[in-house]
């Protein structure tokens, strides 16, 4: 078979970067040499809220090899005013500034950087600095603070606040004969990448600064630090080749990139700034959270009301915003809906947009109360969810350019088996563990962001291409190869992607999905404008073979321009460069939203997550033993990078329902379990058997390549699937995530 | 890597990937930091610095350690094996394959302290079932959750194994 014959997109393919990342070549932020390289360490405020009184640094100072201390009296000139410090993905407010001020926001807040000659005297000295505060009153808790929740007055671009309410949602409620009403909680999470976040600052001395950097987006972490350090654009250049995972974390530039580049800048010198594990529970995290759901339906199952409020944290200086509650808007058919979504103001970082954020959420809590509601009426989780299909987006009135979610239900349900279940809770058990099945909907936004690429075909018929993307272990590499490949018909190896520099062309941050839909439609298209140049040059050259042709008859594979009705008659790559005298040929694609199309049409991507859990009855553990995740998600590009990354969400989900927890003493304002150890995150032990299906969806609207996008799909609705399946199980129902032991054995054991 | 007045250096040596290092470095340097800041092995990675994840592990005379809880001078004379040296001649050790086949990663920032634990594992000759690598790995965390495909990369290095042992005995 010739390798024309080899379909790339669709095929499961091994990584390209999957050698380097085996054998330790792949080099992330912290790992880029340079001469005379210093180490920053940061020292973290150790209150929540105040002032800085005075600061006792003589002791750090004098630690041999130390060779500067920044605080907030000495660091370097920065921009004055707040817009020059937002970031493309910042919520409404006034941006944080490491090292601004007196002031403290926040536990863990930066107060100063230790610059030494090596990362342990760096450390050692940051032990040594004594800071006396004058300690302002400060709340952490939401709980507290839900009584002054209020509306956010400006919006957060890109989100889109609650629809305005439809039908009479509070009188349906009055008159359905099925209701329920209950309320919710989600704690804060956090992160935690395995990669902390780090940043190499190389001092190239001619004013020009090589940034290697722990980002989802290259060109939004390098305009930050144009914008804040007032340098010229061709002076920075900032590379993030390999991201250590980020999950929302890396969309906005953190503390260290600030710091690095500052001291770097200062002291002329190459400077690394890496954050601690416990340093990472001070930066963005998913927003602890609350909600009240309250549904109702006919006897028939059929939802006459919904209405769903949500409260969420932010912090004083910001309003970060997720769409929360309008998921319940658009999930199911119902007339008469009311959705409200409000922040409270925290002592803490402002929170930053975790996978799926708002949907991981709002879902959950929606998903959970669809299942109280299916048992107070009496119809099965499943049926009650294919009973209330939405055929279109009715917070909109916008048709779905797909929606292949009964497939989703019906493909799940037959490989989980879910028609052997028992309707009632607690009717399975095995020895000492009950067995529970739960059910939930997921969804998320398939976006189309605006991205520019290019592709250059080589004389020698190989092919690079290019644009700003990040692979924050999400597959970009892999898939922009295969595009490329698949356009020109040759080997993966044949292919080079270029990702992860902010001199390459523009491109959006690496988030919300996007990324496969976006970067890989403008790889696209830069490779079919440089099959339309390279069909240009072999029509003008003499005795063209393809001289009659239009571009539509012809074909390029196997290094080869030829007639697709007559494959004899073509021309070499080299053969058409050639007689052009063309070393290369370069194209550039861009891609962005057709907005009249969105007028009418919107796109989502759906999943039916299945889940089975085992509880045993008298030790309250859970063991998650079996998901089965169906997603609807359009074109799957590579089948095997697609299954990984709803493995992940499905992981990360189950992390949500039963582990993750910020637990946070809000006498001090302290998270006290800052760490790995005790915060939680799915080990090996925890997670056993999860099986992925992609049903089959034709979407010829969403993205010029007809793909979703996967980053996100996977976690929403593995939570609810599997609190839902711990009722089914259990009979107790625990509204409060995430649903750890103590929960489980201190609610009343059903009669 | 700058030499600091009053920092006293104690020599050590460590045969590294089957070269022999002589070094000498202050007794507070932890092996990870060595390998990573002074040795610009970088493959060996750190996730938290205090043992939790297991990110930084690394073959010490055949056994799996979390690199960032040893001291280096505490392993003066040792023989270490990281991610870089399990490869040999360019051929990959049968669990680097079995990774890149299963799709056992994604960002690949835990990838070289799973491999390196799996190594120690394989050694350990304890773990005889998808269950166990579950349970013998679980110091190494994988936050993309690559789970699923790192114990069935795991799993089709040590079946073959097993059965080659019961065959011979």
């Amino acid at each position: 078979m010739s390798v024309g014959e080899i379909a790339h997109i669709g095929r499961s393919t091994s990584r390209v970067d999957g050698r380097l990342k085996v054998t330790g070549q792949a080099h992330y932020a912290a790992e880029y040499p340079a001469d005379d390289l210093l180490y920053g360490y940061i020292v973290g405020s150790t209150i929540a809220t105040g002032r800085i009184a005075s600061m006792d640094l003589d002791a750090a100072r004098r630690f041999p090899g130390v060779v500067e201390i920044f605080t907030h009296e000495n660091r370097g000139k920065a921009a004055w005013l707040d817009r020059s410090w937002r970031d493309e993905v910042a919520p409404p407010g006034r941006p944080f500034r490491p090292l601004q001020s007196d002031r403290i926001l926040f536990d863990g807040q930066p107060v100063a950087l230790i610059v030494a000659e090596t990362f342990e005297v760096a450390r050692d000295a940051a032990s040594l600095v004594r800071i006396a505060y004058d300690v302002d009153a400060h709340c952490t808790e939401l709980e507290a603070k839900r009584a002054e929740a209020y509306v956010p007055p400006k919006k957060r671009s890109g989100i889109p606040p609650p629809p305005d309410p439809r039908g009479d949602a509070e009188q349906a409620f009055q008159d359905a004969p099925v209701k329920i009403s209950r309320d919710y909680r989600i704690n804060a999470e956090h992160h935690n990448p395995m990669e902390m976040f780090a940043t190499t600052c190389v001092f190239e001395g001619d004013g020009k600064l090589t940034i290697y950097d722990k980002t989802q987006g290259s060109q939004n972490a390098q305009g930050y630090v144009t914008s804040v350090f007032g340098l010229r654009s061709k002076d920075v250049r900032l590379i993030n080749h390999y991201v250590g995972g980020a999950f929302g974390a890396g969309l906005r530039p953190q503390h260290q990139l600030f710091l690095a580049v500052m001291a770097s800048l200062e002291l002329e010198r190459s400077v690394r700034v890496s954050l601690t594990r416990a340093q990472m529970f001070h930066i963005g995290y998913r927003p602890d959270n609350y909600h009240s759901v309250s549904l109702a339906a006919d006897r028939d199952g059929r939802l006459q009301s919904i209405m769903h409020d949500a409260v969420a944290s932010t912090s004083h200086y910001e309003d970060y915003q997720e769409a929360v509650v309008n998921w319940s808007g658009m999930m199911y058919h119902c007339d008469n809906v009311k959705l409200t979504y409000h922040l409270a103001k925290l002592d803490t970082a402002t929170p930053c947009d975790m996978r799926a954020p708002g949907a991981a959420i709002g879902v959950t809590a929606l998903e959970c109360a669809l299942d109280e509601l299916s048992y107070e009426l009496g119809i099965d989780p499943l049926e009650i969810r294919r009973i209330n299909f939405a055929s279109k987006d009715e917070n909109t009135n916008k048709q779905f350019t797909s929606k292949a979610l009964l497939e989703c239900y019906s493909e799940g349900a037959a490989a989980f088996g879910w028609e052997k279940r028992s309707p009632k809770p607690r009717a399975m058990k095995e020895g000492r563990e009950l067995i529970g099945w739960g059910v939930s909907t997921g969804m998320w936004d398939a976006f189309l962001q605006k991205a520019q690429a290019t592709a250059t075909l080589k004389v020698d018929g190989t092919l690079e291409v290019a644009t700003a993307a990040s692979d924050i272990g999400t597959g970009t590499w892999t898939i922009l190869t295969q595009i490329g490949a698949e356009a020109f018909g040759l080997p993966l190896q044949d292919v080079q992607a270029r990702i992860g520099d902010s001199t390459l062309p523009m491109s959006p941050v690496e988030g919300g999905s996007w990324t496969a839909a976006s970067n890989g439609s403008a790889v696209q298209a830069a490779c079919d404008a440089v099959k339309h140049s390279l069909f240009k040059h072999a029509r003008k050259m003499a005795n063209s073979p393809l001289a009659d042709a239009s571009f539509e008859d012809v074909e390029v594979r196997d290094r080869r321009i030829f007639r697709k009705d007559d494959p004899a008659r073509g021309l070499s790559v080299f053969e058409v460069m050639h007689a052009a005298e063309l070393p290369e040929i370069t194209e550039q694609g861009k891609v962005s939203p057709n907005l009249r199309q969105m007028l009418k049409y919107i796109s989502y991507t759906h999943s039916a997550v299945f889940a089975e859990v085992r509880v045993d009855e008298d030790l309250g553990v859970v063991r998650v033993t079996r998901v089965v995740c169906a997603a609807a998600a359009g074109k799957i590009l590579n089948p095997k990078t697609a299954r990984s990354q709803i493995l992940g969400g499905v992981v990360m989900g189950i992390g949500m329902a039963l582990h993750e927890e910020a637990m946070t003493d809000h006498r001090l304002g302290k998270i006290m379990n800052a760490n790995l150890g005790e915060y939680h995150v799915p080990a090996h032990a925890d997670i056993e058997d999860i099986e992925v299906i992609f049903v089959d969806e034709k979407d010829d609207k969403v993205s010029p390549l007809g793909v979703k996008g996967l980053g996100e799909i996977g976690i929403v609705g593995t939570a609810s699937a599997v609190a839902n399946a711990i009722f089914h199980a259990t009979g107790v129902r625990v509204r409060d995530f995430p649903i750890t032991i103590d929960k489980i054995l201190n609610s009343p054991r059903p009669s | 890597m700058n030499q600091i007045p009053h920092h006293p250096q104690i020599p050590i040596s460590l045969t590294i990937n089957g070269t022999l290092h002589e070094l000498e470095v202050e007794p507070w340097v932890t092996l990870l930091d060595l390998l990573r800041e002074r040795l610009s092995l970088t493959g060996t990675k750190k996730g938290c610095d205090q043992g939790q994840c297991g990110a930084c592990t690394v073959l010490v005379d055949g056994k799996r350690i979390n690199s960032c809880l040893a001291l280096a001078v505490s392993r003066d004379g040792a023989e270490i094996t990281t991610i870089e040296g399990l490869a040999e001649n360019g051929e990959l050790h049968p669990l680097q394959m079995a990774f890149i086949e299963r799709d056992a990663f994604q960002c690949g920032y835990c990838t070289p302290g799973q491999i390196c634990s799996a190594a120690g594992l394989l050694a350990e000759g304890h773990t005889h079932s998808r269950a166990e690598i579950r349970e013998h790995m679980s110091g190494n965390l994988c936050r993309c959750g690559a789970y699923t495909n790192i114990a069935a990369a795991v799993e089709d290095v040590l079946m073959p194994r097993i059965a080659a042992k019961e065959a011979a005995e």
